[in-house]
């Protein structure tokens, strides 16, 4: 795979050597997979993967070119993750990440109608981490159910407290034990 | 009720000894209650449906190897309008539950549930994650409790055994009526509905009540 001349076509996107990753602007993600599908050096026609990543508002460290260390504010925001293989030239993977802006409105483009494997994929990333893909064909819930409001693998996701006793409670669990025999009278909080 | 009454006032007079002295001689008696037990815990249909790994060794309980049907259960029903009983067999999550109380309020009276393997009888090894029922107890009466995950088919036929002998104790005596014999008691078991972050009620507080956590110093 000629990595360099990835690079060269698509200016925008940045190699990260710690996740061994294309990090891909979400403006030019359709472009870079076609580009990735059709190109006879590449030609990376299966998508083998996609998967989701919360990432909270942290403090982050970097080290500067003098050695310095600068700490700065990092925004939330969530990622989707592709693994692309190709079968016919035997190579891969190729990583491509790509980002929202933010986690309060998260969409991304729909990768389906270039690789249909990603269709269940990204109707599951959708149900557990809420990024809604524009141009899916059929963008629905497919692990819990309609009615289900909350994205349970954002790491903000709070679960219904209805696990009321443990043999041997520890930790968060102890905690959570604890409140619910402070308030074992009252009924469970989602109850209607 | 009548018959019955009748039949367990014949089998209480009978002497267990003389019961045995007769048999020696050929002749056998018993109760209208006894053979009508010995009968119903002789072929309890279970119904044929698996939620996760449990059923397939509910499968290998039923196939050639541990033979479910030398205890007369061999009759795996794909309806529930002709089981007996209800084999919770894996994972119950929480989208599945509403599926299975109806399945379980579709099922005939006398009607029974073996909650078979860590997952059916507590949420098992993920009690503690957002998408699994925390036990099918929570919404339906479970007779038998059988851990294990998943358990072996020797505890599936110790369970079976285990729901014989409670048939066995069931009694025709109108002096303690059973549910079922009651016409007004309708064996509805409220089938929960899907909330906006939990299903709702997330237990069946009628019967279900949770236990104190026992360890609370501190």
């Amino acid at each position: 795979m000629n990595a360099e001349r990835f690079a060269a076509q698509f200016p925008g996107v940045q190699w990260d050597a710690a996740t061994s990753s294309w990090i891909v602007p979400h403006e030019i993600l359709l472009d870079v997979a076609n580009f990735l599908k059709t190109d006879p050096e590449f030609r990376m026609e299966m998508l083998s993967n996609v998967t989701g990543v919360d990432r909270l508002p942290a403090k982050v460290k970097t080290k500067g070119e003098d050695g310095k260390e600068t700490e700065h504010e990092r925004p939330g925001y969530l990622e989707v993750v592709y693994h692309f293989y190709s079968v016919s030239r035997k190579q891969g993977p190729l990583v491509l990440r790509c980002r929202t802006e933010g986690r309060e409105t998260p969409i991304l483009p729909s990768i389906t109608p270039l690789f249909r494997s990603a269709e269940f994929q990204e109707r599951e990333i959708f149900d557990l981490f809420g990024i809604v893909f524009s141009g899916h064909p059929d963008l629905r819930r497919i692990l819990m159910w309609d009615e289900f409001e909350d994205f349970p693998m954002r790491k903000d996701y709070v679960e219904p407290d209805d696990y009321e006793w443990e043999p041997t409670p520890h930790d968060a669990v102890l905690v959570k034990a604890r409140r619910r025999q402070v308030a074992d009278s009252a009924p469970p909080r989602h109850d209607a | 009720m009548e018959q019955g009454r009748t039949g367990v006032a014949l089998g209480a007079a009978m002497d267990d000894r003389l019961k045995s002295e007769l048999q020696r001689a050929g002749i056998f008696v018993t109760s209208l209650e006894g053979i009508y037990n010995w009968s119903r815990r002789s072929s309890v249909w279970p119904l044929q449906f698996g939620l996760a790994c449990c059923a397939i060794e509910m499968i290998a309980t039923a196939a050639a190897r541990y033979d479910l049907a030398r205890f007369g259960a061999e009759v795996f029903r794909p309806t529930p309008r002709q089981a007996d009983l209800m084999i919770v067999a894996g994972t119950v999550t929480k989208k599945m539950a509403p599926q299975v109380v109806r399945i379980y309020n579709q099922m005939p009276e006398p009607k029974y549930v073996i909650a078979m393997g860590a997952c059916a009888i507590s949420g098992g090894p993920f009690k503690q994650g957002y998408n699994v029922l925390k036990g099918i107890d929570r919404y339906l009466p479970v007779d038998v409790h059988i851990p294990g995950c998943p358990p072996r088919p020797e505890a599936l036929l110790n369970a079976l055994m285990f729901l014989q002998r409670k048939i066995d104790r069931q009694t025709l005596d109108a002096s303690r009526p059973l549910r079922w014999y009651d016409p007004m008691d309708k064996a509805e078991f409220p089938v929960p509905s899907y909330g906006a972050h939990d299903l709702t009620p997330s237990s069946n507080r009628a019967f279900w009540k949770p236990e104190a956590t026992p360890r609370n110093e501190g």
